[in-house]
């Protein structure tokens, strides 16, 4: 930017900024968000859900996985209770993850924080996490990226509702792109060899508690217990 | 229309996704954490992302049995590779998709 521009251009330069580098980092969020999207879409709508329904489930509830799992739930005709109280334990992992973002949020807006809070998932987590260690990230650039994957999240299931049985969602090996990105984001994410050995723990650790507990509640244990033993072993480094 | 019931149970299912990635973020960001917790959070990230990772690679969810021998495991090591070396996402995303597209034709 040339500094012979007025206070104001520079002031809506930098919104623009914001907003194109929210958009920019949210960009592999949503191509892996639209086969899953659609997917959920054509099965929520099998599963007897109007269009509106699935937009208004995506808008309230907005997690994956737990929003496909409901939908199966329903088609089987669980109670209320029960499929609320599997939505807590499929989405308990998250409490982990914005303990982890609130180290880069001290005494950040609390409203912001709260809108903030609507948009944590496992892919936007992982993606602002290893923005706000880069440092140039702020909550809006951060909201921003929750809310253009979000944004993604509802179109793409109300479409899948609507005529995604018409959509191939399967194609350009797309089912891959949320494996790639965790894949690199992980690998962002190792600054030392203690955090290889704690990501090498934590993955041996869920693969095995995969196969012997239901559910997805391995996520939350092997990575306390991993991270757990970085500390020590960061302790005995000392 | 949405019947009430339904409204219900997205009700209830927003609340209680909302609540545990709600309460970190309003509580810690306002308390200066133990340097323990700092140092764990710290690890958080990593495990996590490996938690969530390696099995979706190896295991098989339907049979519940680890099997190395999948287009998702063996497509994960030259991502893997491109990760570490250009450290882009997007030229990791793009290539592991390609990669992951002729492995589904071939393998």
């Amino acid at each position: 930017m040339s500094p012979m521009k007025s206070k104001k251009d520079s002031g809506s330069g930098h919104r623009k900024t914001t907003l194109s580098r929210g958009m920019t980092a949210a960009w592999p969020i949503c191509l892996g968000y639209m086969p899953i999207g659609l997917a959920f879409g054509v099965l929520a709508q099998k599963a007897g859900l109007s269009p509106l329904e699935i937009g208004l489930m995506s808008v309230i509830v907005f997690a994956g996985s737990a929003q496909f799992i409901a939908v199966s739930m329903l088609a089987a005709g669980a109670s209320l209770f029960s499929i609320v109280a599997t939505t807590f334990m499929v989405n308990l992992r998250h409490f982990l993850m914005s303990s982890a973002l609130a180290v880069f949020l001290k005494n950040a807006d609390r409203k912001k924080l709260s809108f903030f809070a609507y948009g944590v998932t496992d892919e936007s987590f992982a993606v602002n996490l290893s923005k706000f260690r880069d440092s140039r990230w702020d909550l809006n650039s951060a909201l921003i990226t929750n809310y253009t994957a979000n944004l993604t999240w509802i179109i793409t299931t109300v479409l899948g509702g609507v005529g995604g049985q018409f959509i191939p969602a399967h194609a350009f090996g797309l089912d891959y792109a949320l494996i790639a990105m965790f894949i690199c984001l992980l690998v962002f994410q190792i600054r030392g060899f203690i955090y290889v050995i704690t990501a090498v723990t934590a993955g041996i650790f869920a693969v095995f508690l995969s196969m012997l507990i239901p559910g997805n509640s391995y996520i939350v244990i092997a990575s306390m217990t991993a991270a757990a033993i970085g500390v020590v072993l960061k302790k005995k480094g000392r | 229309m949405v019947s009430r019931e339904y409204l219900a149970v997205i009700l209830g299912m927003g609340l209680v996704t909302f609540l545990p990635r709600w309460l970190p973020l309003v509580y810690l960001t306002k308390r200066s954490l133990p340097s323990w917790l700092v140092e764990w959070l710290d690890f958080i990230p990593a495990a996590i992302l490996s938690a969530i990772l390696l099995p979706a690679l190896v295991s098989d969810s339907a049979t519940r049995s680890v099997d190395l021998w999948r287009p998702e495991f063996i497509v994960a090591i030259p991502t893997f590779l491109i990760a570490i070396l250009t450290k882009s996402l997007g030229g990791t995303v793009i290539v592991g998709m390609l990669l992951f597209g002729l492995a589904q034709k071939f393998l």
